[in-house]
């Protein structure tokens, strides 16, 4: 019996490996598309057609394309991620400090969010009906039927503009001490933490109602246990993988999320340094934050799928 | 429950509740605004009128001026038609492609539905914001372009659902008795299947729609978008963010444009009569 979960299991990591090749793929031909010779754009307008051609023979941008991901491919495996055309650093430095600004900016909301979206969804099953669980379904609504950019303003509006509690950008270099941390990490973390958490108190709520809905709940209700045993009894242990799947998932709008977030709050993290990139055209390092990006949402989405197949009692 | 059902008038041999009602109103109202916007509009966008920039509402000038002193009214007015035609034009080819394909994939089966599958399921492994964001930077950003790859980033989605629901129906009797007398492939998913799905497509339409119009903004709030002296609702959000700490009409009234239309239309599909909604069709 255990096999059957097991093979599924490794089946999807399978399909995520795969995915990835094709993403992977995807990403190096978008980016191959970029107009413009690119030895020509690096030696400028007053460069000789023989030093063109001569960059460009030893950037073996002369060869055919597959070779050419070939070869990334491989640089990536051994950790290369290329050099900057920008400024000739490579991309691996640059990244790597950004990449740490995203993940802590990442670790602070999911942090936040979950336990938030959780109480709020579960709470709003149970009291399903009710004016609370109107009131949170039409919050949930109407932050996921706004852009990310307008939620961000809404909250600079409120307080920075209005109530001048905090900073409307941020620099993560100036922090000094934890209330500089606070205001930093404050405004971008509010923001994310609002479009994550609808998400998932939608998704929870909409799980736990699933499992509330089952015959053995029934059985529950009739044989006299209270609401409260009902759903932390009865429903909670069966509705978890369903949750899981959903706090995956939600976590995966986090990617989205955060190119607008750090944009907008001049976030020195990985997604605005991949949006000032795509300003630059500095093709090696859109390739890696892409790709970045794209590992993460597929880690996060492969995660969610292997809870949903591990919880699922039919296949233990 | 009982006061959601005495709001329900019956109209069109349907019943719509209040809400539903009130939200089809706003998208009617945006669909006209989009489509009659250069007759109505009390000023040309391109027009510095006013000697402020980000004024207040005042008489004459009913939304303010934007981050230059023009019109803010006359530029919502015409930002509506590039938000609601382009996405309307996106959301068109993504879900009329990929329910054709989807249908097809459930109808044929075998090799092609597998690939097809994959190959779509792999796309969909591509945050969409990120990929507009790599397409635009590598082919540039216009019209087109953007309605393209809008269509393209939401067709793995609509060829999922359409094949979902196209596959329960491959299975029912009167599909066995369409293929024994012979009928082609085109027939089955236009006369045989298409019937069947089309309220729930219809339905994931208006949701498409959405994602769409949410997408589209961001882009063009990061400035990837429609490109200067072009603006929809996304990019007069970007050019008069520095509005935002004196709470400018200029940057709020796109925002709440957006929201007007967006909200609608989801609680349009919200409150649609099961009968239309139900996704088991």
């Amino acid at each position: 019996m255990k096999s059957g979960v097991l093979n599924l299991v490794v089946k999807r990591l399978g399909i995520a490996v795969v995915t990835l090749l094709i993403v992977l793929f995807a990403v190096f031909f978008a980016t191959s598309m970029l107009p413009g010779d690119t030895a020509s754009i690096l030696l400028g307008q007053a460069a000789t057609p023989e030093a063109v051609a001569g960059l460009r023979e030893a950037m073996h941008l002369n060869d055919p394309a597959i070779l050419r991901f070939l070869r990334w491919l491989f640089g990536l495996l051994h950790g290369d991620l290329g050099t900057s055309y920008a400024n000739d650093m490579p991309v691996a430095a640059l990244i790597g400090g950004r990449l740490l600004n995203t993940m802590k900016l990442a670790g602070i909301t999911t942090l936040i969010s979950v336990p938030l979206a959780l109480t709020l969804g579960i709470t709003a099953a149970m009291l399903r009906g009710s004016l609370y669980d109107r009131a949170v379904t039409v919050l949930s609504i109407g932050v996921i039927s706004v852009p990310e950019f307008m939620v961000a303003t809404l909250a600079v509006l409120l307080f920075a503009v209005y109530l001048r509690w905090l900073p409307a950008l941020s620099s993560v270099n100036e922090a000094h001490s934890l209330t500089d941390l606070v205001r930093i990490y404050a405004m971008p973390v509010i923001t994310l933490t609002f479009v994550i958490s609808a998400q998932m108190i939608r998704m929870t709520r909409a799980a736990v109602i699933e499992t509330l809905s089952t015959p053995y709940v029934e059985m529950a209700l009739l044989k006299g246990a209270s609401r409260s045993r009902m759903v932390l009894r009865h429903a909670l242990p069966n509705a978890l993988g369903p949750i899981v799947n959903a706090v995956a998932l939600s976590l995966s709008y986090l990617v989205g999320g955060v190119i607008i977030v750090e944009t907008i709050f001049n976030y020195p993290g990985i997604a605005k340094l991949m949006v000032d990139a795509v300003a630059t055209r500095d093709l090696p390092l859109i390739q890696s934050c892409a790709m970045i990006f794209c590992l993460g949402y597929l880690l996060l989405i492969t995660a969610a799928d292997i809870v949903a197949i591990m919880s699922n009692p039919r296949l233990r | 429950m009982a006061r959601a059902a005495a709001s329900r008038r019956s109209f069109l041999g349907h019943s719509y509740n209040l809400v539903g009602v009130v939200a089809s109103l706003v998208i009617l109202a945006w669909t006209l605004v989009a489509i009659f916007a250069p007759y109505i509009i009390p000023h040309s966008i391109g027009d510095i009128v006013d000697d402020d920039y980000f004024g207040p509402m005042r008489q004459g000038l009913w939304l303010g001026s934007d981050y230059l002193g023009r019109d803010m009214l006359s530029r919502v007015l015409m930002g509506a038609r590039y938000t609601v035609g382009i996405s309307l034009a996106a959301v068109s080819i993504a879900c009329f492609s990929g329910v054709v394909l989807g249908m097809l994939a459930a109808v044929t089966g075998g090799w092609f539905d597998t690939c097809l599958s994959r190959f779509l399921d792999a796309m969909n492994s591509i945050p969409s914001k990120l990929f507009g964001l790599v397409v635009v930077a590598a082919v540039g950003s216009s019209i087109p372009v953007l309605i393209l790859t809008l269509a393209v980033i939401y067709i793995p989605g609509a060829y999922r659902f359409a094949r979902a629901l196209a596959v329960n129906i491959n299975t029912m009797d009167f599909m066995t008795v369409a293929r024994v007398r012979g009928e082609s492939t085109a027939y089955l998913i236009g006369s045989e299947i298409l019937p069947n799905i089309i309220r729930p497509v219809l339905a994931d339409f208006g949701l498409r729609f959405v994602f769409i119009v949410l997408l589209l903004s961001g882009l063009s709030f990061l400035g990837l978008g429609l490109q200067p002296p072009l603006a929809d609702w996304g990019a007069l959000v970007r050019e008069n963010i520095g509005g935002l700490p004196f709470a400018a009409p200029a940057v709020v009234v796109p925002s709440l444009a957006i929201a007007s239309l967006t909200i609608s239309v989801n609680l349009l599909i919200d409150n649609l009569p099961q009968k239309i909604r139900d996704r088991d069709a």
